[in-house]
Order: C-alpha cells, then sequence, then structure tokens
C-alpha cells in the first residue's frame, strides 16, 4: 500500500527532533532506512553519519512525523478540472502533508472496491504523499442503502462516510453503525440536520439579517451531533464528527468523551483562523459548510483544541473553480482550498499562545492518525520514513497564485503567517524542498 | 448639471442599497425626485436629460411594475432604455451571470437597472460592468429606490421624516422593501417598528434598530405610517403560516386594528397587493388613508432622479478621466 521507497538510507543530522505522541523534543539526528524509520537520538550520528548514507542537513529545525490531513476532496475521478491527485500531491508535499485522505465524493462516488483501488494505485504511481480513502457509508451518497463496507474496508478505504452530506435518516444511521461495529469499522460524519440547514449558506444572525441570506443555525450541528452520540451509545460503533464548528458540539463531544463513548472529531482552520464577519459583502470564497461562526464560537473551537477535546485538525481541502465561486452567495460551492495552508494556521494557535506547540501538532498527526488506525504520525523505530521539516518561525505571506493545488480559492490569501515546511519526506525520498 | 469642481451629493457610481449612505445622500436623492413630480403630471412628461444615454433594464426575475416604472423613468428623461428579461432557471444551466454582465458591459450602456431572485446578485454584477448600476431588487436583500419612494411619498404628505413612528407589518423576512425602508428610515431619524410573527422575522432582526412586535394592536399603536408587506408565497421555501385565513385573522389590516393607530395614520403597500391576506380592500382603497397609488406615482419620479444622478456622476468620472 505505501510508496517504494529507495533501498538506501538517509541520515537527517542537526535536527530539532519533535514527536507530538511521544512528547519527545531535543536535538538529534533520525535515520531513514527501506522507507522507515531506523534510529533516532540525540546522540545517533555523534561519531558521524556513516559512508554512504545520503546526509540531510536540518539546521537546528524541527523535525516532525509528516502531517496527516484525515479530510480533504481531490475532485479525482471525475471533477479533474478542479483538481486532481497529482496537483493535490504537489499541494499536499508543499504544506507538510505526507498522508491524505480523500472524501467519497468523487465521479463515481468512492463506493466500489474498483474506485478504492484505483486511488489507492493512482496515490502510489504519483508517490508524493499517501493517499487514502474513505468509501461511501451508503451506496452513492445517497443516505438509503449501506454501502459494502466489509469489501471496501478490505479494499483499503480507512473509514466510511457521506462526505459532504449528513446521514440524516436516525434509522439509516442506526443501522449503518450497527453494520460498521460489526467489522470495528470508523464511521464518519458530516454533523448538519439538514432540514435545519437548508437552504442556508451562511451563519444564522445578524450579518445575514442584513445581507438577506437565509441562515444555518448553530443548533443544526449540535442537533445532529447530539442525535448521533445517543445512537454510538446504543451501537458503540467508533464515530468521528468532522469539522465541528460550534461551542454547543465541543460541549457535546466533551460531555460524550466523560461517558467513555468512542467518539472524536476534529475542526478545520477557518474554525479557528475566521468568523462570519469573513463574508463580508457576500465574499463566496468565506462560503463554507459547516459555515464560518460568531467569534464565541470560534473561541470555543480554540479551547476545544487546547484540552484535546477536538483531536485533530484536518485541512478540509474543497477546491473549486473559479466557475463554481464567482456566483451570487447561495448559488456558490462551498468550501475552499486547505492543504497549503494547514501548517501555518495551525502554528497560528501556537504563535498566539492559544494552544501549546505539542498539542497543535499531534492534531495534525498522530491524533488523525491514531483515529484512522494508521502507523505513521510519529517520529518512532519502525514508523514510515515520513517527515516534515518545519521552520516554525519562518514569516511569510499566503499567496494563492503560488498554491500547487489547481484551485485558488481560499479565504487566506494576504495574510501573513509564520512557520511552513522547508522540506518534505516520503517514506525516506525527498518530495518537496521549501525555499530557504 | 454641475460643474465638476462642486461638490456631489450623491458621490457613488451605484446605488446597489440604502445599508451604508448617509442622510445627507438619501435626502439628496428625495430633493432631486421632488423635481420630477410637477414634470410627470404635466402634459410634457419628456426631458432631455438622459438624451443619448442607453439604460437597459436587466431582469432576472419577473415585474410588471417596476420594470415599468424604471422604463417610463428613463424614456421621460430622453434616454433610450431596452428591457431584458431573463429566465434565471434556464440561465443557470448555460451562461452565467458574469457572462451575462460582460456581455451587455460590451454594448457599452450608461445604467443598468437589474434585479435578481439572488441577495447580493446584483452588487456581483456591478463589479463587473463599466457602467452603472441601480440595484432593482436583489433576493431578499435590498430594494433602495422602493425605499426611497416610499420616503418621498411619506415626506409629501407629513413634511417630515424624523420622529414618525412607522410600523412595518408583515413578511420581514422575505421582504428586500423591509430591508432597505428599515435602513432608510432609521438613517432619517424616523422610529421603526417591524410586527410580524415569529416565522417571518429574520434571526437578528433586533440587532437592526428597530422595535419588534407580534401583535398588530401593539405594534400599530400610535402610528403616523403602517407599511403593509406582500406575504411572498412564492419566496416561503416550507410552511411559515398556518394558512391565509389565520394569517389574515392576526395580521391582516383591517380598520379595527387600525384604529389603535393615530387618526391621520397614512397606510402604505409596496404593491402588488394580496387583497384580503395582509389587507383589507376597504383599507386600501381607502382615499384618505392609502397612500399606496401615490407610491406608484412617486416610483417614477424616484427613479428618474437616480438615472440622471448616476449619469451626471458618470460623465464627471469620464471627464476627470479625460483631464
Amino acid at each position: 500500500m505505501r510508496s517504494p521507497s529507495p533501498a538506501r538510507a538517509v541520515a537527517f543530522v542537526n535536527a530539532r527532533l519533535y514527536d507530538p505522541a511521544g512528547g519527545r523534543d531535543q536535538p538529534g539526528g533520525l535515520l531513514v532506512a527501506d522507507g522507515r524509520i531506523a534510529d533516532l537520538g540525540p546522540a545517533l550520528f555523534a561519531d558521524g553519519v556513516p559512508d554512504g548514507v545520503e546526509t540531510v542537513d536540518c539546521r537546528g529545525h524541527l523535525l516532525m512525523p509528516g502531517l496527516v490531513d484525515m479530510r480533504a476532496q481531490l475532485r479525482e475521478p471525475g471533477d479533474e478540472h478542479q483538481e486532481n491527485m497529482t496537483t493535490a500531491s504537489q499541494g499536499a508535499a508543499a504544506g507538510g502533508i505526507t498522508t491524505i485522505v480523500c472524501l467519497p465524493n468523487t465521479d463515481p462516488v468512492i463506493d466500489g472496491a474498483a474506485v478504492v483501488e484505483f486511488v489507492l494505485r493512482r496515490g502510489r504511481e504519483i508517490g508524493l504523499a499517501n493517499i487514502l480513502p474513505y468509501a461511501a457509508a451508503t451506496k452513492g451518497l445517497q443516505g438509503k442503502e449501506l454501502a459494502e463496507m466489509g469489501l471496501l474496508a478490505a479494499a483499503g478505504a480507512v473509514g466510511f462516510t457521506d462526505g459532504t452530506r449528513a446521514i440524516a435518516n436516525a434509522g439509516i444511521l442506526r443501522r449503518a453503525m450497527s453494520y460498521a461495529r460489526t467489522f470495528d469499522l470508523l464511521l464518519v460524519q458530516h454533523p448538519e440536520e439538514p432540514s435545519l440547514s437548508h437552504p442556508g449558506g451562511m451563519n444564522e444572525g445578524e450579518i445575514a439579517t442584513r445581507l438577506g441570506l437565509p441562515g444555518i443555525p448553530a443548533v443544526a450541528e449540535v442537533i445532529l451531533l447530539e442525535r448521533d452520540l445517543r445512537l454510538v451509545e446504543l451501537t458503540g460503533v467508533r464515530y468521528h464528527a468532522a469539522h465541528i464548528s460550534t461551542a454547543g458540539a465541543v460541549e457535546a463531544i466533551r460531555a460524550a468523551k466523560q461517558r467513555g463513548l468512542p467518539v472524536t472529531c476534529d475542526t478545520a482552520p477557518p474554525y479557528f483562523a475566521l468568523t462570519e464577519t469573513a463574508v463580508g459583502d457576500y465574499r463566496t470564497f468565506a462560503k463554507l459548510s459547516p459555515p464560518l461562526r460568531g467569534d464565541g464560537d470560534r473561541r470555543a473551537i480554540v479551547a476545544g483544541i487546547a484540552d484535546g477535546t477536538i483531536d485533530a485538525i484536518a485541512s478540509d481541502h474543497a477546491p473549486h473553480d473559479q466557475d463554481s465561486k464567482r456566483l451570487p452567495f447561495s448559488s456558490a460551492a462551498s468550501g475552499i482550498v486547505g492543504l497549503e495552508t494547514l501548517l501555518p494556521l495551525v502554528l497560528e494557535l501556537v504563535h498566539q499562545g492559544d494552544v501549546p506547540l505539542g498539542r497543535a501538532l499531534a492534531a495534525v498527526t498522530a491524533a488523525p492518525a491514531g483515529i484512522l488506525g494508521l502507523d505513521c504520525g510519529r517520529l518512532a523505530v519502525g514508523a514510515p520514513g515520513d517527515l516534515t521539516l518545519v521552520d516554525i518561525d519562518r514569516p511569510w505571506r499566503i499567496a494563492v497564485d503560488r498554491f500547487r493545488s489547481k484551485s485558488k480559492n481560499s479565504p487566506f490569501d494576504g495574510r501573513p503567517v509564520q512557520g511552513r515546511a522547508i522540506l518534505t519526506v516520503l517514506g525516506g525520498r525527498v518530495v518537496h524542498r521549501g525555499p530557504d | 448639471m454641475s460643474s465638476p469642481a462642486a461638490p456631489r451629493s450623491y458621490p457613488h457610481r451605484h446605488l446597489l442599497g440604502i445599508e451604508g449612505l448617509s442622510a445627507d445622500e438619501i435626502a439628496h436623492l428625495i430633493d432631486r425626485s421632488e423635481l420630477f413630480v410637477a414634470q410627470n403630471q404635466g402634459a410634457d412628461k419628456k426631458g432631455g436629460s438622459l438624451r443619448g444615454r442607453t439604460i437597459i433594464n436587466l431582469f432576472f426575475e419577473n415585474s410588471t411594475r417596476t420594470r415599468t416604472s424604471f422604463e417610463l423613468a428613463g424614456k421621460r428623461l430622453g434616454g433610450d432604455v431596452i428591457n431584458m428579461s431573463v429566465e434565471y432557471s434556464s440561465m443557470k444551466k448555460g451562461e452565467t451571470l458574469i457572462d451575462t454582465a460582460m456581455t451587455l458591459n460590451a454594448m457599452n450602456p450608461d445604467v443598468l437597472c437589474v434585479r435578481h431572485p439572488e441577495s447580493g446578485a446584483v452588487k456581483l454584477l456591478s463589479e463587473k460592468v463599466n457602467c452603472a448600476v441601480i440595484n432593482a431588487g436583489d433576493g431578499t436583500h435590498e430594494h433602495p429606490t422602493q425605499a426611497l419612494l416610499d420616503a418621498l411619498t411619506i415626506r409629501r404628505r407629513k413634511g417630515r421624516l424624523r420622529g414618525l413612528v412607522v410600523a412595518i407589518c408583515g413578511d420581514i423576512l422575505h421582504s428586500r422593501v423591509a430591508r432597505s425602508n428599515i435602513a432608510l428610515l432609521n438613517t432619517m431619524g424616523a422610529r421603526v417598528r417591524v410586527v410580524a410573527p415569529r416565522t417571518l422575522l429574520p434571526s437578528a432582526v433586533d440587532r437592526l434598530g428597530v422595535e419588534v412586535f407580534h401583535d398588530m394592536k401593539r405594534g400599530l399603536a400610535d402610528a403616523d405610517i403602517v407599511m403593509m408587506l406582500r406575504l411572498q408565497t412564492e419566496r416561503m421555501a416550507g410552511s411559515f403560516v398556518p394558512s391565509l385565513r389565520e394569517y389574515y385573522h392576526f395580521f391582516g389590516l383591517d380598520y379595527a386594528k387600525l384604529a389603535v393607530a393615530k387618526d391621520d395614520a397614512l397606510i402604505m403597500h409596496p404593491g402588488p397587493m394580496n387583497r384580503g391576506v395582509e389587507i383589507d380592500s376597504d383599507v386600501a382603497d381607502d382615499i384618505d388613508r392609502s397612500l399606496i397609488r401615490q407610491q406608484v406615482e412617486m416610483g417614477v419620479a424616484v427613479r428618474m432622479a437616480c438615472l440622471e444622478v448616476l449619469a451626471d456622476n458618470l460623465s464627471q468620472r469620464n471627464e476627470e478621466a479625460g483631464r
């Protein structure tokens, strides 16, 4: 399943070894052999790097596990004019991401083993990032009949979701949960009650009122989530709530975890870095699903990340071409590109003093890897040699025209940020070398 | 008409909404409108200030009244007026709004008067053209010329706007007329109330600087102006009120409910009316109390003023660019 890796070994010297999961933060070196971490530690290359081993001088920068992005839309197959796996892989590599988990909302939908195998094969061929698919929880993402979860999992699907659609019917969700539990599979939900969110395009409140736009109330998220949590209690399924955006959802997840339910969740950078004010005068680049919320919700999301209630942070990469966004707000597509802005926006939480470095980086490495049952996301002997070298203080300005991604729909264009990937390594192979 | 050095009282290229305009700018547009009222009542209604100008009425939503009003306004100023109706549902499949804007822009119109079923669409279009744009109603957002004509109608009867108690009643949620009127009346110092069942109010209506009522008798108490809104059944995705007869019972305007308003309270309605739903025919046709016909008349004057002001601004802009 993993990319073929060169037989030769690579030594990373003069690094600040940083393993968010294990708590390691020390100067030292790391050796990758046969695509996996063979050794690491402060004294590893005390006597110099052995002959014949390629050496990478990290110059004191932070060497961490490659980022694991547990939620991205890649548009291949079907909508390659917006993005394809090559451009997405290039964007991921530039953003320090070594594993992308993609949503099944492609054309055809990832609801058959052949499409799962196609995605895995394309990822391997491109060889710039590990691409792992979620498969549909219901056939055709229609929310009616169960997809072949057992066969799909055997083919390599890492979890099951209807992508950007909520599985709204409680009876069908219950059966999907029970069936997933049979095989101990992960079920990922887009928590939004459609009968409350439709036809809204932005957060319900003063701005929507002034703009004359139908609003989506925060309770649309909270109600579906709370209902789902009851069904988790009933079925015992491993349940993951995607991109939560409200204080109420953070509270619900916190309480569910305290009750010991097998529940995890993620959020995405716009929900802690922006508020609904970004919509301004009908700015469609700030149209997301779920919508950007008010500042109270934003602060609750930050607090949820800091205390670990929110396990992971995903890019929620949603590429859209100009034609999908240069429309009246209600008609415009939802979502933003995120592969190349995930790391700096996560580091923004650290630089602002809101989240400790270890917690912030765990949310993009070990935490999502753990939820998905992957062996990446940590600096440990035997783990994949997927690494990101980060200059965490480097100031720069996000510029959409430099994105590798085919689509440029980002509300963060021009934002000054700090910290970026200067080297991305996949299975010991350098797949991206950033500006020095 | 004014020299380039003179200060412009409405210094904007477009008229996209009332929100954000100053009291002076609004007053300027109303004052200019006043000048055309007499002209429109005379035998020779034709002026020449828009001679040589091309005005396109671009309507993505059916409308006879507003489109006719804009058309008359342009013609009475001597401009060349073209009406374009675009079926929005069929457009969604092919040409985008931006394509349409670019195509029309290439024909060098001077003013586009645009109506569109989606909030914000007229602003989006205005960003892609070189001419002036008047918002003739966008979704549930704004309908600025309606608010201006309402203000002109009120001012001519009451002599002022400041201090008047104006009750806007009915389907506020789906009403662009309400949003424009709330913005205008607040800016001009009137006291604005909204009266509606909770299902027909936007969630943060209280943040718009209005007093909120759910009972006609309370909301209309001592009102100077009672502004009824059309129950916009075509915009209602679901069921916002149980039935028209229940709506009429609690929120339809009849003399019994009007009794608590001031004795000289006046009735307005932006049209078209649903008689027997939001307003009783007797009230609507009451020549002493109802301003509904005057509103239509003032509409032409207001649109003439807006067209002329924007065309003047366009000339000045071009002169300045040419120097």
